[in-house]
């Protein structure tokens, strides 16, 4: 706390030399209040707590980067600030008074604009008509004047150096995602921006594209706008940030100027915690390969190559977006493959539904239980048979003694909490839910098992039974591949560990070669700079 | 004032307490098929106490037997089909499609048993087209079937030439009129629909695997299940079964006709669905609901009738009832949900 506490409050901290960075200072004048402050937020989800005590300030006319793992919080940090959520702790400040922003419209009216990755756009509008919605002047109070509208918006396009490139009647829907972005920001000026707040912006930008929002951000800078930028793109939030702050686990961990924070240094303040002794290892002796993919390709990964070993678990790790959703449902064939195999012991699956992958032995635990694995309306039994029909019935009549006596022996040995077999598993906890999704497969007795996040909402208690029951099912033959975000828990798990990124896999790794800060690296070496460092 | 606030706050910490204690999917069956049944109980008492003279006499129960058989027969076939997460709106052309088959067939063969096959097939194709356009297609349910709808009442007068097709044959007057065992054919013919749906939903893989798609697609077809197929044999089904109904409505009527008599059936059968606790969203009713719901609205038909009510009134009637329904289980669904 106490490192923040000189750097966030009250802008004491040493002023940005503008000679280090090669921009001007321009209207970077008052200093004398941040002009957007969060005073020692928390806020918790249930069991989680997505920011614990956090203080961090942006100034007028500076750029802030929030780094920091998936779940760090940084996302909770911006909600914050757009008012859609409130903290559960703590106060947040804009220009040195207190607010409680209580709808993204108070953030509105303070000037504090949000950009998502995603913009929100009415797509059937003009850009003009999005642009300046709830603000058109009229002719005679009746009749919307065209020509003024016409008028404002080539101006306003004319500003971002656009007027060539886009007419005001253009529809908005038929903008680029750059275009979109740009629009965003061209909107949120329209109404005194004070500070505004850029999501992962260039993550669907191509290079130029990206270009051109770094110099409009740095432009709102010269012009007195404070900037909070999230990025996983290291070269990016280094060449555009003044300051950087890192969170982790919901807490401010770090918090320097930006030619005082290497990069190395950034990684390890994300990632540098010790990885608590929840991974039981046992030596494995992995045999024949079990789960073959040679050359997958779908629309959204190129050019897949791996084999997993029966009793082997391999990591997929990653960032979000990286693909490695994307990579398990190409294998369990709920994704069209383009072009390339996938092979069970050897023998080629023809993969056009996941019927045909569960099959040929495959199972597949999706990363979202509530929309892609549990029926949250049917019991604890229902959800562990369902893929199961032809051990549970007879002529099609389901055998209810069967069924019990599998579901029973399966909540048994994963040590599901539940009242009954017959109870709703919508009232189940995260972790046994999914239990039950494991459970699902385990009664198909897999000869591979993918795991995509498998202890994403799982408290700790039930992510220590989660990980021994994979060391169990390594132990009996499965083949694992095992998606996760959680750095600890890709290197406590897996016996080898693929990096993808932008679609491919990039790197490929046994466990002993493995460290945070080196998966990392290469999961953030983007398209637009082959990373130079850790390697 | 202070008491007042203080009450209301303790009930609103109690609230979730009781419901978690209600919770679980066979009580949440339960509950609702219990208040159908105390809602059954009370338009009995009510119509009784006004007529007792007439409602409780056989040949009346028989009457609301024969009156609800062929809306039972597709309430329950739609039932199924909301559980799938479609909806089937076109299942009252598909009854008036099938009738012209039929009578049309009957003068072709001579043959009531062949007849009433290709009525039966008439109304399976349509279906299976319905299922097609859903799936293949992959347009909304309500739309594909609002189209289909116009296109099978067309068919319907295109082929009859607008005309009703008069049956002269004993086996449908039989089936129309005719008792087995003091037992009406229509209300046997309904009796034999319900329990075949009903161990197909109950006790059959087929049926759990309907309510899984119908919870929710993506896990079905992630567990592997054919969900397409299941789609399209549901409106095949549900075709099929509009198939039958028409042929009672031929036997009842001793004719094939485009439209009348079929009008409006399928907003019936909806309505009897979804009060019988049918989500529309999916994944959720039963068939045991969907016959409760067709019962419920039999008897507010006939005893509004025996209370020489106006006909325009118990139109009223019937949509204040389906609204009453609908926000039943709206709440219903947000309190489990």
């Amino acid at each position: 706390m106490s490192q923040i506490d000189s750097t966030g409050r009250r802008g004491e901290a040493p002023r940005r030399n503008p000679g280090d960075r090669g921009e001007s200072g321009g209207a970077r004048a008052r200093e004398a209040a941040p002009a957007l402050a969060a005073l020692g937020v928390s806020k918790r989800f249930g069991v989680v707590r997505a920011l614990d005590d956090v203080t961090v300030a942006v100034r007028a006319g500076e750029v802030l980067a929030l780094v920091g793992e998936n779940g760090a919080g940084k996302s909770t940090l911006v909600r914050l600030f757009e008012g859609v959520y409130r903290p559960d702790q703590g106060t947040l400040a804009a220009g040195g008074v207190q607010h409680a922003l209580r709808s993204p419209a108070d953030a509105h009216a303070l000037g504090i604009r949000v950009i998502h990755q995603e913009p929100d756009i009415i797509p059937d509008l003009s850009i003009a008509e999005n642009l300046f919605l709830g603000d058109f002047r009229r002719i005679h109070g009746v009749f919307l004047d065209r020509a003024d509208l016409a008028r404002r918006t080539r101006s306003m396009l004319a500003e971002f150096g656009l007027e060539n490139d886009l007419s005001p009647w253009t529809r908005a829907g038929d903008l680029s995602p750059a275009q979109r972005q740009l629009m965003e920001i061209m909107r949120a000026l329209r109404r005194g921006l004070k500070v505004l707040a850029l999501d992962e912006p260039t993550s669907s930008l191509t290079e130029d594209e990206a270009q051109r929002l770094f110099r409009v951000v740095r432009r709102l800078r010269d012009d007195g706008v404070g900037v909070i930028y999230i990025s996983h793109r290291m070269r990016e939030v280094r060449d555009l940030a003044d300051r950087i702050a890192v969170l982790r686990d919901g807490r401010l961990v770090d918090e320097r100027p930006t030619p005082k924070f290497p990069e190395t240094e950034i990684v390890q303040a994300m990632v540098g915690r010790p990885i608590a002794d929840l991974y039981e290892r046992r030596a494995r002796r992995p045999g024949e390969i079990a789960l073959s993919v040679q050359g997958l390709t779908t629309k959204r990964v190129h050019d897949i190559s791996f084999d997993v070993r029966s009793g082997e678990v391999v990591g997929l790790g990653g960032l979000m977006g990286a693909g490695r959703s994307e990579l398990a449902e190409a294998i369990f064939g709920h994704d069209r493959a383009l072009a390339g195999s996938v092979a069970v012991d050897g023998r080629p699956v023809r993969l056009r539904s996941p019927a045909d992958a569960i099959a040929a032995g495959i199972g597949f635990a999706p990363e979202d239980r509530k929309s892609q694995a549990l029926l949250l309306l049917r019991s604890v039994k229902d959800n562990i048979s369902l893929a199961i029909p032809d051990l549970i019935s007879r002529l099609n009549f389901v055998n209810d003694g069967d069924e019990r006596r599998i579901a029973a022996a399966l909540v048994d040995r994963l040590r599901i909490r539940t009242p009954s077999l017959d109870a709703s598993v919508s009232n189940l906890s995260g972790g046994n839910q999914q239990k039950v999704v494991l459970g699902r497969w385990l009664a198909r007795r897999p000869k591979v098992l993918i795991l995509d996040e498998p202890t994403r909402g799982v408290d700790v208690g039930a992510k220590a039974e989660i990980y021994r029951l994979i060391a169990e099912l390594a132990a009996e033959g499965i083949a694992l591949l095992v998606i996760s975000s959680e750095m600890p828990e890709l290197l406590g798990l897996a016996d080898r560990i693929l990096v993808m990124a932008g679609g491919r896999v990039v790197a490929e790794m046994p466990r002993e070669q493995a460290s945070e800060e080196r998966i990392l690296s290469l999961a953030m070496a983007d398209n637009l700079t082959k990373s130079t460092t850790a390697q | 004032m202070t008491d007042l606030k203080m009450e209301s706050v303790s009930n609103a910490a109690d609230r979730p307490v009781r419901r978690a204690g209600l919770g679980g999917l066979i009580e949440r069956v339960g509950t609702h098929n219990f208040s159908l049944l105390m809602a059954l109980a009370a338009l009995i008492a009510i119509f009784g106490s006004l007529r007792p003279d007439v409602f409780f006499l056989l040949r009346n129960i028989l009457n609301i037997g024969q009156a609800i058989a062929i809306l039972g027969i597709l309430a329950t076939a739609q039932t199924i089909v909301i559980i799938s997460g479609g909806l089937d709106i076109s299942v009252g052309a598909m009854v008036g499609l099938s009738t012209v088959c039929i009578a049309l067939a009957v003068g072709w063969t001579g043959s009531p048993t062949l007849s009433i096959l290709f009525g039966v097939a008439v109304g399976a194709i349509a279906g299976l087209v319905n299922g097609l356009i859903i799936t293949v297609g992959r347009i909304n349910a309500v739309i594909a079937t609002l189209g289909t709808m116009a296109v099978f009442r067309g068919v319907a007068f295109i082929i009859s030439n607008g005309q009703s097709i008069s049956i002269f044959d004993p086996a449908f007057r039989f089936i129309g009129d005719g008792k087995i065992l003091g037992v009406p054919v229509t209300i046997l013919v309904l009796v034999i629909v319900v329990v075949i749906f009903f161990v197909l939903m109950r006790y059959t893989v087929t049926g759990r695997n309907i309510y899984a798609i119908g919870g929710n697609p993506v896990v079905a077809r992630l567990a592997g299940l054919n969900v397409r197929a299941y789609q399209i044999g549901i409106y095949t089904l549900s075709g099929a079964t509009a198939g039958l109904a028409g042929m009672l409505l031929a036997a009842r009527t001793g004719s094939g006709q485009p439209i009348s008599g079929s009008e409006g059936l399928e907003l019936e059968a909806i309505t009897a669905a979804v009060l019988g606790g049918c989500a529309l969203t999916g994944g959720k009713g039963t068939i045991i609901g969907g016959l409760l719901g067709v019962l419920i609205i039999g008897i507010l038909d006939n005893g509004l009738i025996l209370t020489s009510v106006p006909t325009f009134f118990q139109m009223v009637a019937k949509g204040v009832l389906l609204i009453a329904a609908v926000i039943i289980a709206e709440q219903q669904a947000r309190r489990y949900g």
